[in-house]
């Protein structure tokens, strides 16, 4: 896939700070990457240097095939960026909100109706902003987003003190628009909203990209010792699986959790348990959830260190 | 640059304007003072005295004017052309003082305001170039000035029509100076200011910070008003015409460098020295 956004040696500093270091990535066309880190980690700045509000300070920038620093303006009529912050006029009603990003993307204002319902916004539309609550206000900046349906949609942050089915419509529309070939980004330091919908994590430090890949390729390099969840019609006879040579750890939690000493021996140790006659009931591969993958990799970093 | 995308620009901005309040109370009380309130009083009481002290001397203030400007001068008794001279000249520095205050408030708020209520990170990833945003903002900030200045002096002209015509010989206001004044002198020294204010915008963090360069602003205009009306004494066309060149060039200027000074990172509030 030909890369839609692509940051090559890029630094960018604010006075002594360095907010993005020599940081070099990829995200390939109508991929979700998400870009995971903590507060400070240079995910906001990436964000505006991808469509030319920020300038580098060294290295270079490829969105759809442009220089954001010489073509800025094609790159943002065909971007849209979610801020942590939704960016709205308090004064203005959600329709002239709308009406005002339709206007300058030249996108029709037959499409803001649809819109708005489409995040669950339609009926406030005739309300000022200043009066929305916090998740109708990133519904409406998420409706916004989408007005001119832009090839690549930037979120930062978009989650950040929301209710669950505003959250649910950010992780919806993400869903959808990579369905549609869109490219997407993500930013967040909330690892269960970044779960599933990757497929690129980069985790950000010190405004470096640390560690990259799908979120199957961290696991194998991260997590050592694969987990499975087992169960049987009765469980006492598993209850000395954790002495089981190609068992590293068991622990009960209704079924037992346990840890391989490689996934490839799984097979072997199901034949071993049916042979000693457990009747097992079910064998599902644990994968490592993003947040443990997030603390495995940042260890390895301080271990590296 | 965009003409339609400069207009949406303006326009929303005058759409939050004119929502506002607490902007539009102020102002409307600061323009009825200077173009209904004190030539109210002023005239009233030059017209309506019965002080032979006081017509004597506004008679004595006559004769100590340029031969030129007391020709200009229209009214047969001492009190009418006093109330000729206060209608047509001691105000003519309002009709900027005002316009320039209400811009100023609009202009000083309008980069700055984007940055504290965060929208600026809208308009800096959105497709506008910062002319256009510079210029939507100028015109937005132009536009309230102005209408105020032909309102006032509308309202303005029927006050002094109606005070001092029957004494000079029926309709006499607006004059022709008065016309250049307003339609020629005026749009400039409003967009100069506005293009300092914008630049100074560019360059701080809060709308306190910009209004203070607004002050500072306002004084050097207000003055070269008086200047514009000490002109128009003598020869008010001639006068209000050269000002009025030397301001749009000026204002040209001012607009091109104003305009450079502002960008993307000025709107996500770096690159500020506040």
């Amino acid at each position: 896939m030909p890369a839609a956004i692509e940051f090559s040696h890029v630094t960018r500093r604010f006075g002594d700070v360095v907010a993005v270091d020599d940081l070099s990535i990829t995200v390939p066309e109508g991929s979700i990457t998400v870009l995971l880190g903590p507060n400070g980690a240079g995910k906001t700045t990436t964000v505006r240097l991808t469509t030319g509000a920020l300038s580098t300070d060294e290295g270079s920038i490829r969105v759809l095939g442009k220089d954001p620093a010489t073509d800025g303006d094609f790159i943002r009529a065909r971007a849209a960026v979610v801020p942590p912050k939704p960016a709205l006029y308090d004064r203005l009603t959600g329709w002239e909100n709308l009406q005002y990003t339709a206007d300058i993307f030249g996108a029709d204002h037959s499409g803001i109706a649809a819109a708005a319902a489409r995040f669950g916004i339609d009926n406030a539309l005739d309300l000022n902003v200043g009066g929305y609550s916090t998740g109708m206000r990133t519904r409406l900046a998420l409706a916004r987003a989408v007005l001119h349906d832009p090839q690549v949609l930037l979120l930062d942050e978009p989650t950040a003190g929301l209710d669950p089915e505003s959250a649910r419509a950010v992780l919806n529309l993400i869903r959808e628009l990579a369905g549609r070939g869109r490219t997407i980004v993500l930013c967040t330091h909330l690892l269960h909203e970044a779960e599933g919908v990757a497929d690129q994590v980069i985790l950000m430090g010190a405004g470096r990209a640390q560690i990259a890949g799908s979120q199957s390729d961290l696991a194998h390099r991260f997590v050592t010792n694969p987990s499975v969840i087992l169960d049987a019609e009765d469980r006492s006879t598993l209850a000395r699986i954790a002495d089981h040579e190609l068992v590293v750890s068991a622990e009960w939690n209704g079924s037992v959790h346990v840890r391989l000493t490689h996934l490839d021996h799984l097979p072997d140790l199901i034949a071993d348990l049916v042979a000693g006659g457990v009747r097992l009931t079910r064998v599902q591969p644990d994968n490592p959830t993003l947040e443990t993958l997030y603390f495995e990799m940042q260890r390895s970093l301080k271990d590296r260190v | 640059m965009k003409w339609t995308r400069v207009m949406t620009v303006a326009r929303i901005d005058l759409r939050r304007l004119f929502k506002s309040k607490d902007y539009w109370v102020p102002m409307g009380f600061l323009a009825s003072v200077f173009f209904i309130i004190i030539p109210f009083g002023l005239l009233t009481v030059v017209t309506s005295t019965t002080s032979n002290d006081l017509v004597n001397k506004i008679g004595e203030l006559l004769q100590t004017l340029p031969g030129p400007v007391q020709d200009n001068v229209v009214g047969s008794s001492p009190q009418a052309r006093g109330a000729y001279m206060l209608a047509v000249y001691l105000l003519a520095p309002v009709a900027i003082v005002v316009p320039l205050t209400i811009s100023s408030a609009v202009g000083a708020h309008a980069i700055v305001g984007e940055r504290e209520q965060g929208t600026g990170e809208f308009l800096a990833h959105s497709p506008l170039t910062i002319r256009e945003i510079f210029m939507g903002k100028m015109l937005a900030s132009v536009v309230p000035g102005f209408i105020a200045t032909l309102a006032g002096f509308f309202v303005y002209s029927l006050l002094v029509n109606f005070m001092v015509g029957p004494l000079v010989g029926g309709w006499f206001f607006p004059t022709a100076g008065w016309w250049i004044l307003i339609i020629w002198v005026v749009p400039p020294f409003i967009a100069m200011a506005l293009s300092v204010i914008l630049w100074v915008s560019s360059k701080v963090r809060s709308t306190a910070a910009a209004q203070q360069a607004a002050t500072l602003v306002s004084l050097p205009v207000i003055i070269s008003a008086y200047a514009v009306s000490s002109g128009l004494l003598i020869n008010p066309v001639l006068a209000a015409v050269a000002i009025g060149i030397v301001a749009w060039v000026l204002a040209i200027a001012g607009l091109a460098i104003g305009s450079r000074s502002l960008n993307r990172e000025s709107l996500l509030g770096f690159g500020g020295d506040g």
